[in-house]
């Protein structure tokens, strides 16, 4: 079955990012690369990392007229901050992926619709 | 015991049965899961008059598969199943009902939604009786179900005991589930509700299945002992009208003391296959404390303080403090008593006020004692709810 993780940052964690020295950070990011190398059998698209909600753009469409707003469609202290496809047995097993996910604190696990 | 008990035990000891196989058959766990419920809703409208059939089972089987068929004749892309179903004899299937608990307990279902499932697809209650049971709309426990099977099928739920290195946080989640409705029912239970579905007997009933099929899980075994040990008290938990009686003041002599024998017989057995006993099983060791002791007084409270203290380092809680603090007035007395309560952050809660009530009396200090007493009383709707609350600090 088909999942997208989103990865999800807090206020918390991206404040603790920018605490840290360029060696921490490569350090992260070196964990990072290590998990998706781990699970490359089980990435089916590695997807990306977003840039900041404050970068955000949102536009409803089910006013009638096209409302286009700066920020994120939902303000809010949990952002997601990027996105991952996988392709598993079940939800099992993208629950132990997910739990040694190294970086941010929050991870929403969605089924890909099958169309 | 009377035809619907009759009639609900026999529908729980198949109907899980039923669902397991089926689940398995068909993988697809929300129709299976419909027929079952069908053949169910059927097996209680014709049982009542026609009898109970010699093979619960295989009726229930039979009905179940001639639903099925009309059901997938209906969707050509059943055809391979629709084959296997009608090969499949009416032998009763092996027991898959290990893999239905866990699939209903999936942590990536909402509490309420394990609860509801279990109770439906491993008990085999209709919806109308969980919304009886659970005292909440049956238009509301029917939602919780279709969401709950709705989301095994999209999210991808498998239909499987959990790997060996993930079982005991998934067996964990099982039991809580188990252990919600054993506190349900045992809280719920007065003599106006006898007639209602007794949450605590399918508890049992659940917690005894399991541990036919997982005996050497020790927390098994100590929540089984935990309900069993309750329930051996029930003759003495309410007076003649009704009312609840509380454990300081239950005849002893109405107590089930052969059960009483062999739940605490099953603990010790437990403890000495295995070192560090679990939570349940020390809930249970307190519950035995309360069971031997030939009354209030003469209950062995050192005892049970070592026992909270080790439930305390498992899992530590202010409402588990709070149940210490009544072992520790009797060992080292209310003063000691009150100040340890005073440290903990429970203001909102009614039996916190009416501990410390008890242990201000037992110290002479009346007048703050009624205030204390004011204040549990404030917090709760009702006197019968307190005593409730009180019941449950004496377990």
């Amino acid at each position: 079955m088909k999942y997208v993780l989103m990865f999800i940052e807090t206020e918390e964690f991206a404040k603790e990012f920018e605490a840290k020295g360029p060696a921490e950070r490569e350090e992260a990011y070196r964990r990072v690369y290590q998990w998706f190398d781990d699970h490359r059998d089980k990435i089916t698209d590695r997807g990306n990392k977003l840039q900041g909600p404050e970068t955000a753009t949102t536009v409803r469409l089910d006013g009638g007229v096209a409302m286009t707003t700066d920020g994120p469609f939902i303000e809010g202290k949990e952002v997601v901050s990027g996105f991952t496809e996988i392709d598993v047995a079940d939800l099992d097993e993208a629950l132990r992926m997910v739990r040694t996910w190294p970086a941010c604190p929050v991870v929403e696990i969605r089924p890909v619709a099958e169309m | 015991m009377s035809t619907e008990d009759e009639l609900a035990r026999v529908v729980r000891d198949h109907a899980g049965r039923l669902a397991g196989s089926l689940v398995s058959l068909l993988g697809d766990f929300s129709a299976a899961e419909d027929l079952v419920q069908d053949a169910v809703e059927i097996a209680l409208r014709r049982w009542p008059v026609e009898g109970i059939p010699d093979r619960p089972d295989a009726w229930l089987f039979t009905v179940a598969k001639r639903r099925g068929l009309d059901v997938l004749r209906r969707q050509q892309n059943y055809r391979a199943k629709l084959s296997e179903l009608q090969r499949q004899d009416d032998h009763p299937a092996p027991d898959d009902r290990l893999r239905l608990i866990f699939t209903c307990c999936h942590p990536a279902l909402a509490r309420e939604a394990q609860v509801a499932l279990t109770l439906r697809v491993v008990c085999g209650l209709t919806t109308g009786q969980i919304a009886a049971a659970l005292l909440a709309s049956e238009s509301a426990v029917a939602q919780r179900i279709t969401r709950a099977k709705r989301k095994i099928t999209d999210a991808g739920i498998p239909y499987r005991i959990p790997r060996d290195d993930e079982l005991s946080e998934r067996l964990t989640e099982v039991l809580t589930v188990i252990y919600l409705l054993f506190n349900e029912g045992y809280l719920s239970s007065t003599a106006e509700r006898a007639h209602s579905r007794d949450l605590v007997d399918d508890a049992e009933w659940l917690t005894a299945l399991l541990h036919g099929l997982l005996p050497n899980e020790p927390e098994v075994a100590g929540l089984l002992a935990l309900i069993r040990l309750h329930r051996a008290r029930t003759a003495a938990r309410f007076t003649p009208s009704g009312e609840l009686v509380l454990l300081e003041d239950q005849d002893r002599t109405l107590w089930d003391h052969t059960a009483i024998s062999e739940a605490t017989a099953l603990l010790t057995r437990t403890a000495y296959r295995h070192h560090a006993p679990g939570a349940y099983q020390l809930q249970a060791a307190i519950a035995a404390c309360h069971s031997e002791a030939p009354t209030w007084a003469e209950t062995d409270w050192r005892q049970i303080l070592v026992l909270y203290d080790m439930l305390l380092t498992l899992q530590p809680s202010p409402v588990t403090c709070l149940h210490r603090s009544v072992a520790l007035s009797f060992v080292d007395g209310p003063e000691v008593a009150l100040t340890e309560l005073d440290l903990l952050a429970l203001d909102t809660y009614p039996l916190f006020h009416a501990t410390r009530a008890q242990f201000l009396r037992e110290l002479g200090r009346d007048a703050e004692a009624r205030v204390a007493d004011k204040r549990a009383a404030e917090l709760t709707a009702n006197p019968a709810q307190l005593d409730l609350l009180r019941e449950r600090l004496a377990r």
